[in-house]
Order: structure tokens, then C-alpha cells, then sequence
């Protein structure tokens, strides 16, 4: 029973992880109908600037934190203006390659920054390898303070999220530029801007995932793989739902955290494929998939 | 109609989808305060003149003036703030924002100070459709037809205009929710001073309810009065207003010819 607690926890924190992903996927999808299949490169930019400002910059980790923040905003407005913008009428095609390459650029990039370079590099967080006992010490369960503290943020940075959607003029007009671009320009939101902001956003929240995920994977050029398993979160999750992809992630974090310790070597990393085939064949639309059809 | 200077001025406007001229040279003026028709069937080029004027469309050649500002090759954005809005064609309401969302957005343009007076706005417009305050809470997309398009007006309302372009209001509503629309519209025309220009299929009713209208046939304004006017014509009668002349003599029929051909 301890056990299968324990591995719901890790699940559960790994889960959270694909979940912002997931939701930076999500975002931009519903924005601009876009697959951004950079995603997990973006957060390997922001693992790397948060370990700079860190490292380098000698700054505390809340400050590294906040940092990385502002540069992902910035590196995904930038990314928007200047490689994205100029596809804009292209086919989907065209512009999901674009989202490709980029990935490639960034991974390719970060190697040949000096610092940043092929290596592996550790996050000094402050809570690293710290544990404590929820029970009898040395039987109960063991949390990882770096679980928790994913877990903790993930929960609070959705709820600021769903405010920001839910609450403010500007998350109001980013979901209607995303529900309906024309009336969006009818109605004189600039839909450009908007859409520059969504990127932004995305990237942020790809920068919190990097840093909260760098104690456990370190940071390296090749971490944005996680993407992969991201995807499918949103796959599951309906994509183009945020909930969807907030379920979705937590979904395909515990399998595969049950079926590396109950199955046999190799299952943990098919698993998140496995869940997304059998959704796909039970509930296409995924568990948050909108179904609307268009009144006359 | 009155001799003022025109608020909204269109001079041989051109525009094209690509390769497919959709207007070929419209020319039009509508003068400030008053509710000005353009009919035509599917196809004759009615929303690519509202897409030219609202900027979503770059015209290829001609001028649009509005209050003295010319519009041609503008941001959307700037042209709603100007005090000229759209309501689209089809309604195209944002489904999933609930009813009062979508009319905050229909305020975007608006300083973000101005919050109480979009609140007082608000309630403004629930009084000319009390079904949307009863359902302000609820997603847009569950209304009915008539009611997302009233949602599509309101929305529009918010934006404070001058001038509103209307595009086939009509579509797809029975013909009592047409007239109460039409109704609607025209009292906000009366009472707020909006000016109206309201492209129409139903000639019927554009004819009755606007002061001026044009008849546009693939891509060229082929005729232009007062409704009035208009309704008595025998064109206007026989091809949009389905009255049937008996083309009749001595026993045989024929097609009438339309005179501007």
C-alpha cells in the first residue's frame, strides 16, 4: 500500500511536469491552430537560462526563478515575431515543420554556447535531495521535497492561470481570439498581439516546468525530450483543453510510474503511447474534447 | 436624403479574393444618421464590401473615407476605434464565452477605465434584448439563432460606434424574428443617432425599414434611390421582391430582361 502511494506520488509530480508541457501545447494550439512541436525545446532554453542566472549570475533560486520567467516570455514573443509571424496564411504544414526546426536550432544552439555547451549540468536548488516522512520515519512514505514542490507549483500556477482566463480583460480576449479569429479582428483586439502574448505565456510556463524539473533530470541539450510524453498528455487530455491537458498529464505520469515498478523493463516508456493508442480507439476526442458544431 | 457631407464615402473600390475580383469599381456614400441598404444575391460581392470597409480586406484600388479618415490598408483595430464596427455575417459570437463576456469584448477598444460606464452600457443594451440579461451567465453557443445574433448586435453596440455595417441580419432568422431584429435596429438607429448601412438578401425588408438603398450585381452597384423609390421600380419588383408581373401575351410567355443589362 506504502508502495503504490509512493509511486502515485512520483507519478503524480513526473505528471505534473508533462502537464505544463502539455499546456503550453494546448495554449498555443487553440490560438493559432498550431502544433508547436518545439515545446520541449523551449523548456530546455528556459532550463538553461534559469541555471545561468543561477550559476553565472550568482543569483538566489526565487530570483533565478523570475528571471527565467521574464526571458522564456520574451524568447517566446521573439520566437512568435520573428519565425511564426511571417508563415502566417501558410498551410499548417509549412508552419508545424517551422516549429520543428526550431527545436532543432535551439538544441543545436545551446551546444555550442560555451557555458551551456553538451554537458550535463546540476540545478543547485535549494531543497535538493531533501526528503521528509509522512508516518513512522524509515517505514512511512517519503516524499522528495522536489516532488512536492512540483506538485505545489503546478497547483498554484494553474490556479493563477485559470484567474488570468478566467478574471482579466486580456485572458477573456485570448480566449476569444482562439474561439473565433475573425469576430476577434471584427471587434478590434489585436489579434497579432494576442497571439505574440500566447507565445509568450507558453514559454513561461515551459520555463517554470524546466526549472522544476531540473533537480530530478538535470539540465542538458537533450531534456526537451520530455516533450514527447508531453504530447501525449494532451493527446489524452482532448487537446485544446486545458483541464484536458492538466488530467491528461497527471494520466500518463502515474501509468508510467506503475508500469516501470509493476511491469516488466521496457513498459515505462511505451506506456504514455499505450494510454494515448487506447484513448484514441475508446474517445478520439480525448477526456476534454470540445464538440462544437456551428449554429445557422 | 440629406444633403450633408457623407459620413462614410466609398470611391471605386476594388477588391479581390486572389485571382477572383469580387468588386469591381463600387462607388457609395452614406449620410450620417440615416440607415442605407445594399441589396444583392449570393455572390453579388455585399460582405466583400463590408470586409473592404472594415479592414479585413485591402482594396486594390479606390478610396474609403470615413468622417473625413481614409480607411484603406488600416488595421481592423484602429478602424473600430474610429466608431465604425461590424456585425459579421453568420453572427460569429464566441461560443464558449458566456453572454456578458462576449459583450465585454465587443468593449475591447475601450479604455480600461471606462469599466463602469461598459457596465452601464451593458445594462443598456440587456434592455433591448432582456433575454440576453437572463441569460448573460450562460455559454454563447447554447443560445438560439435569434438570440446570437441579438448577442452579435449588442456586442457590436458596446463598441460605442458612430456607424455599424450590418450583414445579412436576416440569415437564417423566421420572418416575425427578422422583423423584431429589423425593429431593434432601427430604434438604436433612431434613439442613439447610429448611422445603419445594412446589406441585405431580403429586399423586403430592407426595403421598408432603410431610407437609401443600392442594388449590387456581381461586383457593380447597378442602381442606386431612395427606398421608396426603389420599392415602386419594376426591376426591383420582379427580381427582388418576387412580385409576378404576368410577362403574358397573347397566350405566350417570356423572361423579362433586367433593364440594366
Amino acid at each position: 500500500m506504502v508502495q503504490l502511494l509512493q509511486l502515485i506520488i512520483s507519478g503524480a509530480a513526473i505528471g505534473c511536469i508533462y502537464a505544463l508541457i502539455a499546456l503550453g501545447f494546448v495554449l498555443i494550439y487553440k490560438a493559432t491552430e498550431t502544433v508547436n512541436f518545439a515545446q520541449g525545446d523551449i523548456m530546455m532554453v528556459g532550463g538553461f537560462v534559469g541555471l545561468s542566472a543561477m550559476t553565472l549570475g550568482g543569483l538566489p533560486f526565487w530570483a533565478a526563478f523570475l528571471v527565467t520567467i521574464v526571458v522564456m516570455t520574451l524568447f517566446g514573443m521573439g520566437a512568435e515575431r520573428l519565425v511564426l509571424r511571417p508563415l502566417l496564411g501558410q498551410p499548417a504544414f509549412t508552419v508545424i515543420m517551422m516549429t520543428i526546426g526550431l527545436g532543432y536550432l535551439a538544441r543545436g544552439v545551446v551546444t555550442m554556447i560555451p557555458y551551456w555547451g553538451t554537458e550535463t549540468h546540476t540545478l543547485p536548488v535549494p531543497w535538493k535531495d531533501e526528503v521528509f516522512w509522512i508516518g513512522e520515519i524509515g517505514k512511512g512514505l517519503v516524499v522528495s521535497v522536489e516532488h512536492l514542490a512540483i506538485i505545489i507549483a503546478t497547483v498554484a500556477l494553474v490556479a493563477l492561470l485559470f484567474a488570468f482566463f478566467r478574471y482579466t480583460r486580456l485572458g477573456i480576449a485570448m480566449q476569444a481570439t482562439s474561439q473565433n479569429q475573425l469576430a476577434a479582428f471584427y471587434m478590434g483586439i489585436p489579434v497579432r498581439r494576442v497571439n505574440m502574448l500566447i507565445w509568450g505565456l507558453s514559454s513561461a510556463i515551459c520555463g517554470v516546468a524546466a526549472l522544476l524539473l531540473a533537480p530530478i533530470t538535470f539540465v542538458h541539450a537533450n531534456m526537451g525530450f520530455v516533450g514527447l510524453k508531453a504530447f501525449p498528455a494532451a493527446v489524452v487530455g482532448g487537446f485544446g483543453s486545458i483541464p484536458g491537458a492538466l488530467v491528461g498529464g497527471l494520466i500518463i505520469g502515474i501509468v508510467e510510474s506503475l508500469s516501470g515498478f509493476y511491469l516488466p523493463e521496457g513498459f515505462k516508456d511505451i506506456a504514455a503511447y499505450v494510454v494515448v493508442l487506447v484513448m484514441l480507439v475508446v474517445k478520439p476526442n480525448g477526456l476534454f474534447g470540445e464538440n462544437l458544431t456551428k449554429k445557422v | 436624403m440629406t444633403e450633408s457631407a457623407p459620413i462614410l464615402q466609398l470611391n471605386n473600390v476594388e477588391a479581390a479574393y486572389g485571382a477572383v475580383k469580387a468588386i469591381r469599381g463600387v462607388s457609395l456614400s452614406v449620410a450620417p444618421g440615416s440607415v442605407v441598404t445594399v441589396l444583392g444575391s449570393n455572390g453579388a460581392g455585399k460582405t466583400t464590401i463590408l470586409k473592404t470597409i472594415s479592414g479585413i480586406l485591402d482594396p486594390q484600388k479606390g478610396s474609403i473615407l470615413f468622417r473625413h479618415e481614409k480607411l484603406e490598408g488600416r488595421d481592423p483595430a484602429w478602424i473600430v476605434r474610429q466608431g465604425l464596427v461590424q456585425v459579421p455575417e453568420g453572427r460569429e459570437i464566441f461560443p464558449l464565452l458566456t453572454v456578458r463576456e462576449n459583450l465585454l469584448m465587443g468593449a475591447y477598444t475601450r479604455p480600461a477605465h471606462d469599466k463602469d460606464e461598459v457596465a452601464k452600457d451593458i445594462e443598456d443594451v440587456y434592455a433591448y434584448f432582456p433575454i440576453l440579461k437572463e441569460r448573460r451567465d450562460q455559454p454563447a453557443g447554447q443560445l438560439s439563432g435569434g438570440q446570437q445574433q441579438m448577442l452579435a448586435i449588442s456586442r457590436a453596440l458596446l463598441a460605442k460606434p458612430t456607424m455599424m455595417l450590418l450583414d445579412e441580419p436576416s440569415l437564417g432568422l423566421s420572418p416575425k424574428l427578422t422583423k423584431e431584429i429589423f425593429e431593434i435596429i432601427i430604434r438604436i438607429n433612431r434613439e442613439r443617432g447610429v448611422t445603419l448601412l445594412v446589406v441585405e438578401q431580403n429586399a423586403h425588408i430592407a426595403l421598408k425599414y432603410a431610407d437609401y438603398g443600392y442594388v449590387l450585381e456581381i461586383g457593380r452597384i447597378v442602381m442606386h434611390d431612395t427606398c421608396a423609390a426603389l420599392r415602386e421600380k419594376e426591376d426591383i419588383k420582379e427580381f427582388y421582391l418576387g412580385a409576378k408581373e404576368s410577362g403574358v401575351r397573347e397566350g405566350r410567355r417570356w423572361k423579362k430582361k433586367k433593364t440594366w443589362r
